[in-house]
């Protein structure tokens, strides 16, 4: 066709952008992932600059900071143990985005019971997580640490912590109404009756996300 | 490549039957940008109001009791927050963005309506309680609109309480606002476009609507966080941007905070904004200039990858702003080199501009006025740019009325004059009226001129080192007399140009009630917004068949065709080739 000799003859880098700008969709992806990805991107920029904000606090502040494997270790049995808490936390979300993995694929095959199921334990794991996180603010509340100050050193510590992990646990809360929410939809039928179970996957995007989002929070303030 | 199934959905689309489902709870894209527009310019005029204050105060200091000097922060500080981000960027991507990415890309919607509702909802939200800021005690914050710390937040600021939390919300929410607009623009543009509309086809407008959404998204991140850690820091007495503070006497109870932080922050938003603002001024002149100078834009390609290459560039560059704040001195090297490579695509889009004026056939119509007008003042405030981006020249002009000439040149004087060329061109579109011309160029040449007379004189201000953000200049023995009655001269421009938008105002609203009625496509134009069954387009914009899409947007005067524009949904006609088609089609 005389279009594709045309096309043949460009460069090889504007072959590239001609071949991505020529479709009427530039990702072959439903609407609501693509429009997730580009959230997720956007949402990626808040965390950095939080983590950022985290870091550049870190650094100019004089005083010391506390030191986290003793701030965040619980006494068991007479015995402290350092960041344990925090490792049951982690491996319990990790968790949770493989059953979230699971309930895509099940999803996918239209096995609506299993997809159902699947999607409550990953809520269920993200609400245990929630939960633990409010034990352990409690248990450092409990400690004298303030957002405004703290026993042990730089007042900055109680700030960012709080600050983060708060805003990281509105995101998980967030994920645990939203997980509910689409799984009340597959157990209906809403997405058997349309005949795609994409929003399934798109909201294990979200959980995901989440998920990776800790691995950050939790290498750069816990084992900083 | 296969159209996904699931993405085509071209079913039809439920009318909403009620006045309250049309006008008011309406998800049909162009009411919503029709809301947005009207919600934007009424805040611009509270704006507008505010500028006339303190150029009272300026022109003539001591005259106007009733201006006392934490009014006159206040003013400031409204003025510029308002403009930057509750008009312009409100009206560019909330009502330009909302009006033509659907239109001009052959979509009957954006993707998810619902969601694109709640985003002027929310976005009027924000509005109402920066407004609400003026009625409480204190009233709005006086910090100027950068809202550095530790003064933001310290008593002594007028505002220091209740208004800058008022302010910091009212950001949050807007920011939540246009998310959910942003969200919607860009996907519609990349998964959205009608059959033949290839990324490369696309008028320059959506381009430009398309990077500044891209921007935004990954710019106001960085302020949505310095606005949270700010609240806190005022509200909970938490030490982000707060050193150890003596105030009045007292040290205060903050310890150890970077107020440097907050300006990497905001900068690393407030340089993308300024991008967020011109890029989609950029797209819109340019589909003015090729459609009234009836000529092909010059450099299409150039002019993509230029919209592309100064949005990824605006993200490099924001510690320009920060040169006399204190930084290492090789980054001061880095961001200077970085500022002036944005120089390159930007000329280059000017030079496009021009060269699509020259030997075009040149209808001075209203809308093309004001896009020959925004050619000057951009070309102006551009060039002082370049003296304000290196660090030496950057350093003795910094913080005075120089910066304040630049910013309005370029940001400010030059958008708007977009603003009014596209509501000049698309009114017609919108709402089914035309324009009283000779009004209209009433109203042009008292704007460009008057915006001329005010920021000229303010350049020569700024070299004196006449020093922004003062209440009154005194007897300083820096400052000649001669200073003074240049204040009262662009005070008395910038009031008469106030006048001219009432000028504007009452063309608009005459218009809109007695306007002759208008064809479909006055401006013989070639994107698909004109070619639409009925003006002003139905719900669902195209009645039963989305148009499908032969060419590019800037077919106009092909040598051997009919008339001298050809529409991008009119297929090739074998004799005449498929012209200067810069998208391969599937």
């Amino acid at each position: 066709m005389a279009h594709d000799s045309q096309a043949a003859a460009l460069p090889p880098l504007r072959q590239v952008t001609e071949d991505f700008a020529a479709d009427k969709q530039a990702f072959s992806v439903p609407w609501g992932k693509a429009m997730m990805w580009i959230f997720l991107l956007s949402d990626t920029f808040i965390f950095t600059c939080f983590l950022t904000s985290y870091m550049n606090v870190r650094l100019s502040t004089l005083a010391t900071w506390p030191n986290p494997s003793q701030v965040f270790s619980l006494n068991i049995g007479g015995q402290d143990i350092p960041l344990i808490l925090i490792a049951i936390m982690t491996f319990v979300l990790i968790t949770s985005s493989g059953t979230m993995a699971l309930a895509v694929n099940y999803g996918y095959r239209r096995n609506r019971r299993y997809t159902v199921l699947l999607m409550v334990a990953t809520a269920a794991l993200g609400a245990t997580f929630v939960s633990m996180q409010a034990f352990e603010w409690t248990k450092l509340i409990m400690e004298g640490v303030r957002p405004w100050s703290n026993p042990w050193g730089a007042p900055q510590f109680g700030s960012a912590f709080f600050m983060i992990t708060g805003f990281h646990g509105l995101h998980v809360s967030a994920g645990v109404i939203y997980l509910l929410t689409v799984a009340r939809r597959v157990h209906t039928g809403f997405y058997e009756k349309r005949g795609s179970y994409e929003t399934v996957e798109i909201a294990g995007l979200y959980w995901h996300f989440v998920d990776l989002v800790w691995v950050f929070i939790f290498a750069f303030f816990y084992l900083w | 490549m296969a159209y996904v199934a699931i993405a085509d959905r071209d079913a039809p689309i439920h009318d909403p039957h009620t006045f309250f489902l049309k006008y008011i709870w309406s998800q049909d894209h162009k009411v919503i940008a029709i809301q947005y527009a009207i919600v934007a310019i009424s805040v611009g005029l509270v704006a507008l109001v505010l500028s006339g204050l303190m150029r009272l105060q300026l022109g003539f200091p001591g005259t106007f009791h009733f201006i006392e000097p934490q009014d006159y922060y206040q003013f400031i500080t409204m003025h510029g927050m308002i403009m930057v981000i509750y008009l312009l960027t409100a009206l560019f991507l909330g009502g330009f963005g909302n009006y033509l990415i659907p239109l001009m890309c052959g979509a009957r919607d954006m993707v998810f309506p619902y969601m694109n509702m709640l985003s002027f909802w929310v976005y009027l939200l924000a509005v109402l309680v920066l407004m609400a800021s003026f009625f409480v005690p204190g009233g709005p914050t006086g910090a100027g609109w950068t809202l550095y710390p530790p003064q933001a937040i310290t008593q002594g600021t007028p505002g220091a309480g209740l208004g800058i939390i008022l302010m910091l919300i009212s950001l949050g929410i807007f920011i939540v606002a246009f998310t959910m607009g942003g969200l919607n623009y860009v996907t519609t543009v990349l998964q959205a476009r009608c059959r033949g509309m290839t990324l490369m086809r696309m008028p320059l407008s959506v381009w430009g609507i398309f990077m500044a959404t891209i921007l935004g998204l990954l710019a106001f991140p960085a302020l949505l966080v310095s606005a949270v850690m700010m609240t806190l820091d005022s509200t909970l007495g938490t030490s982000f941007f707060m050193p150890a503070v003596m105030s009045l006497g007292e040290k205060l109870g903050h310890n150890g905070g970077s107020p440097l932080l907050f300006q990497h922050l905001f900068w690393f938003f407030g340089h993308p904004e300024v991008y967020i603002v011109a890029l989609p001024a950029f797209g819109i002149v340019s589909d003015l200039l090729s459609t009234h100078a009836r000529k092909n834009i010059f450099g299409y390609r150039m002019m993509v990858w230029a919209i592309i290459a100064i949005g990824g560039l605006s993200f490099v560059v924001w510690a320009h702003h920060m040169y006399v704040s204190g930084m290492n001195p090789y980054f001061g090297f880095f961001f200077a080199t970085t500022t002036l490579i944005i120089a390159i695509p930007t000329a280059i889009k000017v030079y496009n501009w021009v060269l699509t004026l020259w030997k075009g056939d040149i209808h001075l119509t209203v809308p093309m006025m004001f896009a020959i007008g925004f050619i000057f003042t951009f070309i102006h405030g551009g060039l002082t740019g370049l003296f304000l981006g290196n660090v030496t020249v950057d350093l003795p002009l910094s913080d005075t009325y120089f910066v304040v000439a630049h910013f309005h040149m370029v940001m400010g004087v030059s958008p708007i004059l977009v603003v009014f060329g596209a509501i000049y061109h698309w009114f017609p579109k919108i709402t089914g009226r035309m324009w009283n011309q000779k009004l209209g160029m009433v109203h042009f040449w008292m704007t460009f001129l008057g915006t001329y007379a005010i920021y000229l004189p303010m350049h020569y201000l700024g070299i004196l080192g006449v020093p922004r953000r003062y209440y009154a200049l005194g007897n300083t023995d820096f400052i000649p007399d001669s200073v003074h009655s240049i204040n009262a001269a662009i005070t008395i421009s910038a009031l008469i140009v106030a006048a001219a938008q009432l000028v504007f105002l009452f063309n608009m609203i005459m218009s809109l009630r007695k306007g002759e009625k208008a064809p479909p496509n006055p401006w013989r134009a070639t994107t698909l917004e004109w070619q639409t069954p009925d003006t002003p387009p139905k719900h669902g914009n195209w009645g039963p068949k989305l148009p499908v899409v032969h060419r590019w947007a800037y077919d106009y005067s092909v040598p051997g065709a009919k008339e001298d524009f050809i529409p991008q949904n009119e297929p090739v006609d074998p004799k005449l080739g498929a012209g200067r088609d810069h998208g391969t089609h599937r």
